[in-house]
């Protein structure tokens, strides 16, 4: 036998592995090596595990390879074929994953103690100490995996339902995802929290009731249903941010459950991260949690546009273009989703031969998910110092000659300096500011949160209808053809 | 078994890991902000050591029930935690650093 200090020795290794790595993620030079460590951490767990295991007699260690592989083989496929746009919806997937993995952990272990006589703890502090944490790990994971599968269906905006039947262009019916959210559902929220924890006091006086068990499981998947219900818009990556704090806190009291401490130490790490980092994303659109959660936002009756606007053409734009000194390129996820993002920089690569100052200003929930933009448009070369973050960026733009938005909307909408609707008190880039506002994008319909633009009825501005790579490319041949 | 002091000694060190949690990530520039979220959320993959551990003890014990297969699904899902979530991260930091594999000629 191996003296089981080995194994604790190794855990503390890849704890101290996660915290480097999560400290060295939060600084763009060593973000990369920072990703690194906590992977090294991750495969040190597991391959300590899987020594203490051998050591103590392993039999189904097929299966155990065969769970690994299989999870491997899925993980590799999904990461590797994820368009750069579809980044959003698929964090919020393998958070629900990493949510549901803790909640079958503690149900696995629950039906197993169960089970067998001597399972159920008789002392009292064994008793509360086992079945609260365990009632807590599956309560959390569980409305981590609804709640995180919801976020993701509202980010890609709804699903094609299989098998219906094909329209003229070849695809199945689509349904928009719903955002629905009465002041009541609140209290209904409210009431399946208190049933949960009603539940878990009901497994601690009925130990071997298993019906509580599977109720508990219910009532936790319905309540990550019905929080994420209400939420819709902008607000969605700030639930996808708390989400993943909450998954870290399921894999801490799964550390409770097993009595393993690196688990406690990496989920409880990891649920503090997540939790400051979202405060700061609701710091920046200026908005405070509780709002976020409990008041809905926008999806829900969508204004209908009855203004119309005649829209330019490319070559228009390049010739306002053509002489200026200044030009402030504005994405949203219009570009993310036409791929926009190579045309982009191709168009401020002819500005800068004609020496004109180009910059990138980026609202900080441009896209679905803070950081979206950046990693697109470096993704495209764009260098690091001309994305320009939203306070910076305002004071730059009255000195503007010429403001590209593309495929960006409601971080634009200068209704929301009104502090009324659904965006008020939102921060937003002032693109009006500037001399000319050149709009690329698909129709004048309204944008995420549901809101007319009066921007896009601006004299000054011109609007370009159209595909957002489709357009970027023909105004940079016409631009050419000057 | 969970007895005063292993539940004390854990409740120490979750409480200790929240506020290094909290130090660790004060300042964060907003590109970062999405590779940090996925990077964490690949760590709090560990659960799969969890995973491992009752899928082992599970089909150990003889004839495999719902708990064991429950363990195994935990595994799984664990497993496309930790593996995608990493990559992921990578390939987002690939980005942002400019480093691309473009040799290929593509």
């Amino acid at each position: 036998m191996v003296n089981p200090v080995v194994w604790d020795i190794g855990y503390l290794v890849s704890a101290a592995l996660f915290i480097l790595g999560i400290k060295k993620l939060s600084s763009p030079k060593t973000a990369p090596q920072g990703n690194r460590l906590g992977a090294y951490g991750m495969l040190l767990a597991v391959l300590v595990t899987m020594a203490k295991m051998q050591n103590e007699g392993i039999i189904g260690i097929e299966l155990i390879a065969g769970g690994l592989a299989v999870g491997t083989i899925i993980g590799v496929w999904m990461a590797t074929r994820v368009e750069m746009t579809g980044m959003p919806e698929l964090v919020a997937l393998f958070n629900g994953f990493g949510g549901g993995a803790s909640a079958l952990v503690g149900l696995s272990e629950v039906l197993d103690r169960m089970a067998s006589v001597d399972g159920i703890p008789t002392e009292s502090v064994d008793l509360y100490a086992t079945w609260i944490t365990i009632g807590l790990s599956v309560l959390i994971g569980c409305l981590t995996l609804t709640g995180s599968l919801m976020a993701m269906g509202k980010l890609k905006g709804g699903f094609y339902i299989p098998l219906t039947k094909k329209d003229d262009r070849g695809r199945s019916k689509w349904v928009n995802f719903p955002t629905w959210g009465p002041p009541w559902l609140n209290f209904v929220k409210g009431g399946l929290l208190v049933a949960s924890f009603v539940l878990i006091w009901l497994t601690i006086q009925n130990p071997e009731n298993k019906d509580f068990v599977y109720a508990l499981v219910g009532v936790a998947c319905l309540l990550g249903i019905v929080f994420v219900l209400p939420i819709g818009g902008a607000d969605m990556p700030v639930v996808v941010s708390l989400l993943n704090s909450m998954s870290g806190i399921a894999a801490a009291f799964t550390g409770f459950v097993i009595g393993n401490n690196v688990l406690i130490i990496a989920g409880s790490m990891v649920g503090a991260a997540g939790l400051i980092l979202t405060f700061i994303m609701c710091k920046a659109m200026n908005r405070t949690l509780t709002a976020v959660l409990f008041k809905s936002f926008g999806g829900g009756g969508k204004e209908t546009v009855t203004r119309t606007k005649v829209g330019s053409d490319p070559e228009e734009v390049a010739m306002v273009c053509d002489g200026i000194s200044k030009c402030v390129i504005i994405p949203g996820y219009g570009m993310a989703v036409s791929q926009a993002q190579h045309a982009v920089k191709e168009f401020a690569d002819l500005l800068e031969a004609q020496d004109v100052e180009v910059s990138y200003g980026i609202h900080p929930v441009a896209g679905r998910m803070p950081g979206h933009m950046n990693v697109l448009l470096a993704e495209a070369n764009v260098p690091y110092e001309q994305l320009i973050e939203m306070d910076e960026i305002n004071s730059e733009l009255p000195e503007c000659d010429v403001a590209l938005v593309i495929g960006a909307n409601d971080t634009v909408n200068p209704v929301a300096r009104s502090g009324e609707g659904p965006l008020g008190g939102m921060p937003i880039i002032d693109a009006d500011k500037a001399r000319v506002v050149v709009i690329i994008k698909r129709s004048l319909s309204v944008g995420y949160a549901g809101v007319d633009n009066d921007l896009f009825f601006e004299n000054k501005t011109m609007m370009l209808f159209g595909d957002g790579k489709k357009m970027m490319n023909e105004l940079n041949a016409a631009f050419k053809d000057l | 078994m969970i007895d005063e002091v292993t539940l004390v000694a854990s409740i120490t060190v979750f409480i200790l890991a929240i506020f290094l949690g909290f130090e660790l990530i004060s300042k964060v520039p907003p590109t970062l902000h999405t590779p940090l979220m996925s990077g964490a959320n690949a760590i709090s993959g560990i659960t799969i050591v969890g995973a491992l551990f009752l899928s082992n003890t599970e089909f150990n014990a003889g004839h495999p029930g719902l708990a064991a297969w429950l363990a195994f699904a935990a595994l799984v899902m664990a497993t496309i935690n930790v593996v995608g979530g990493f990559m992921v991260t990578n390939r987002m930091l690939e980005m942002i650093a400019g480093k691309k594999n473009r040799k290929r000629g593509d």
